[in-house]
């Protein structure tokens, strides 16, 4: 009989419908939409790059080198007579996933190291944060140098290297809002009625830290995306003739003078990916904050 | 009703917080703050005991500490004739489902990024009561209806409620799990003059429905004479009078209680009017350093010379004469026992350290 009365209750998924919302919420912003158009993008050439592709990311046209873009070669060739905007193309996949797998490590390793140190205290504080302040005494470059040094160069070295790089920055992102969060009413709230450690971390301090926490991956994918750069021009990442944007940038800039654009069309690229991962990632802060969220589905909240 | 043992005892409790300097590795304490600093009260089923005193003088601390959110520094609490400090997590854990806290501060004690309906269900689903989606929300749209909330709104967010709605749902948190003891912690401190009644009515009528055991800590002693069955005052760390409050409240004992019911405004102008306020110079000492003797001779109008050297301790005093001077608290047990056990810690009483 009760249980009549409660079947007969709506049981909608109230999960589904949060996650829906949050979405829907995300399409409302224009910036957001167009973010996150260019980063689909992005993902599908990343995946069908060489479907896309026009010509061979290594295929050269003898006596075709450095022309200027045209309707043939829309980003021009290289000094090798290699299509631009086909290595452009290719290069997405590896710039993408070296970003995004570097700023993985760093950001599951880093937010750990912060949520424990913050919110324990005490010495594994000390421990944590005077490990990760050992890794960040070094220049990033020097570090992740040193760290491929010893696993050897390669793209998956590369991404390991700079995922160690960026993670106290990270950690020190996460354990500066644990500090303030940990001493919150609401924590204390939850103690009360019973909640162990791992329930307070992962349903209250988690959610309460994520703001800058998103702030710090946008922009770190972007340094990821630099870094892995610049550890290719010395030669410890992508191995030639595999394309990537901070290897083509690199080497277009000794040519900038003769050939522009070897440089400006992966530099362009690289600026357009960093900046729709920042737009949409202040855009997802925005709607993961009940406060803003109300605010923009105009629900009009409280004081 | 006096041979039942009391639902909660603290005895000798004490809860200091170490200052620790910033230096890592070697983090060395410079000075001890003792915000609860020797403390024996009892809570007994089914009453309300009022926990009065200024800001600062660790009453709720001292709240907290009963229901072992704090862990005392010294002492003992004990939940239903049982060693709080001796309980494993699990069983801790198990025993927090029948002790609650209300906060003070509707507006940071509910998570922001939590719907009102998952912070209600919270103590639910650590104590895995009501299981099943269907049960549980049941259960949130009845501590919901049971404080006054429209169930329907259990998908808002807190900063979509006003104040005293968001204390419901405080409140509706506390009874989620069936509680048998409440610290309602200041519950009407942090709300609208219009609005503090309304709460504090939902209090005792909850109180009287589910038969709730309530510590209920104030500055506001007009509250609490309304409310409470028992009074204790607090003052820097220590109880310095306890007892029913009637008794308290209309013949305090204590300077310091003095002083306090002095400053409760009187309900017409007239007798308004006809008020005698005491006011106390100076603010609390800091409870890392308190006083020599007794810790409101600082402060105390009636100071005398025995206050600097001897500690005072809690003793009977008498129903009638207030304030005597007489030195000898004498054998008169039984008038102690008119006043319902009123004690009060003031060498004005007698010299006792």
């Amino acid at each position: 009989m009760r249980d009549e009365a409660l079947d007969a209750l709506p049981v909608e998924g109230k999960h589904r419908s949060r996650w829906v919302e949050t979405l829907l919420l995300l399409g409302r912003n224009p910036m957001a939409l167009v973010s996150g158009a260019v980063l689909f993008a992005l993902v599908v050439v990343a995946v069908f790059g060489a479907a896309v592709a026009p010509y061979g990311y290594n295929e050269q046209f003898a006596g075709g080198q450095l022309e200027a873009p045209s309707g043939q070669h829309w980003f021009g060739t290289d000094e090798f007579g290699r299509d631009v905007f086909s290595r452009v193309l290719f290069g997405a996949e590896v710039s993408l996933r070296v970003g995004l797998v570097a700023v993985g490590i760093s950001l599951v390793a880093g937010v750990l190291m912060g949520l424990l140190a913050g919110y324990f205290g005490r010495w594994l504080d000390d421990v944590l944060m005077r490990f990760s302040d050992m890794l960040f005494a070094f220049p990033a470059m020097l570090m992740a140098i040193a760290i491929l040094a010893i696993l050897g160069p390669g793209e998956n070295n590369a991404m390991i290297a700079i995922g160690i790089v960026y993670t106290p920055i990270f950690a020190r992102v996460t354990r500066a809002s644990v500090l303030s969060v940990r001493e919150e009413i609401y924590i204390r709230a939850s103690r009360a009625s019973g909640a162990g450690n791992t329930r307070v971390l992962a349903r209250h301090v988690l959610p309460n830290v994520s703001a800058p926490i998103i702030v710090q991956t946008t922009v770190s994918l972007a340094f990821a995306i630099l870094s892995e750069a610049a550890l290719s021009f010395v030669g410890l990442g992508t191995q030639p003739p595999d394309p990537s944007w901070g290897r083509m940038l690199s080497e277009g800039r000794g040519f900038i003078e003769q050939a522009w654009w070897m440089a400006l069309f992966p530099g362009l690229a690289i600026f357009v990916t960093v900046l729709a991962f920042n737009v949409l990632g202040d855009a997802l802060r925005d709607v993961l904050d009940p406060r803003q969220r109300s605010a923009l589905s105009g629900k009009g909240g409280g004081a | 009703m006096a041979g039942e043992p009391p639902l909660v005892r603290a005895s000798g409790l004490h809860v200091h917080f170490p200052m620790r300097s910033q230096m890592p590795f070697r983090r060395s304490v410079t000075e001890v703050v003792r915000a609860v600093d020797g403390v024996d009260l009892h809570v007994r089923r089914g009453e309300t005991l009022g926990l009065v005193g200024e800001s600062g003088c660790g009453k709720s601390t001292l709240g907290q500490a009963l229901v072992r959110l704090i862990d005392p520094s010294a002492g003992t609490v004990e939940f239903d004739g049982v060693d709080t400090a001796t309980l494993s997590a699990s069983a801790l854990r198990s025993l927090r489902r029948r002790m609650a806290v209300i906060f003070q501060d509707p507006f940071a004690s509910l998570d922001p990024r939590r719907t009102v309906g998952d912070t209600i269900g919270e103590p639910l689903a650590i104590h895995g009561l009501h299981r099943g989606r269907r049960r549980r929300r049941a259960r949130i749209g009845e501590l919901m209806e049971v404080v006054g909330l429209d169930p329907d709104h259990r998908g808002r967010y807190p900063h979509e409620f006003s104040g005293g709605q968001r204390q419901r749902v405080g409140i509706a948190r506390a009874l989620a799990g069936e509680p048998e003891f409440v610290v309602c912690d200041e519950p009407i401190a942090s709300l609208d003059v219009s609005v503090q009644a309304q709460v504090m009515n939902l209090l005792v009528r909850l109180q009287r429905d589910f038969g709730l055991t309530y510590l209920f800590v104030s500055h506001d002693l007009a509250a609490v004479r309304q409310v409470a069955d028992r009074v204790a005052v607090m003052y820097l760390g220590r109880i310095v009078e306890i007892g029913a409050a009637p008794s308290v409240v209309d013949d305090p004992q204590h300077p310091y209680t003095e002083a306090l019911v002095s400053a409760v405004p009187a309900p017409s102008p007239r007798k308004e009017r006809a008020r005698d306020r005491i006011v106390l110079g100076g603010d609390i000492p800091s409870p890392a350093a308190p006083p020599s003797g007794c810790r409101f001779r600082t402060r105390c109008p009636k100071v005398f010379d025995p206050c600097p050297h001897y500690d005072p301790v809690l003793q009977p005093v008498g129903g009638d004469d207030a304030l005597g001077g007489d030195d000898a608290v004498g054998g008169d047990t039984g008038d102690a026992d008119a006043a319902q056990g009123h004690q009060a810690a003031c060498h004005l009483h007698g010299v006792r350290g």
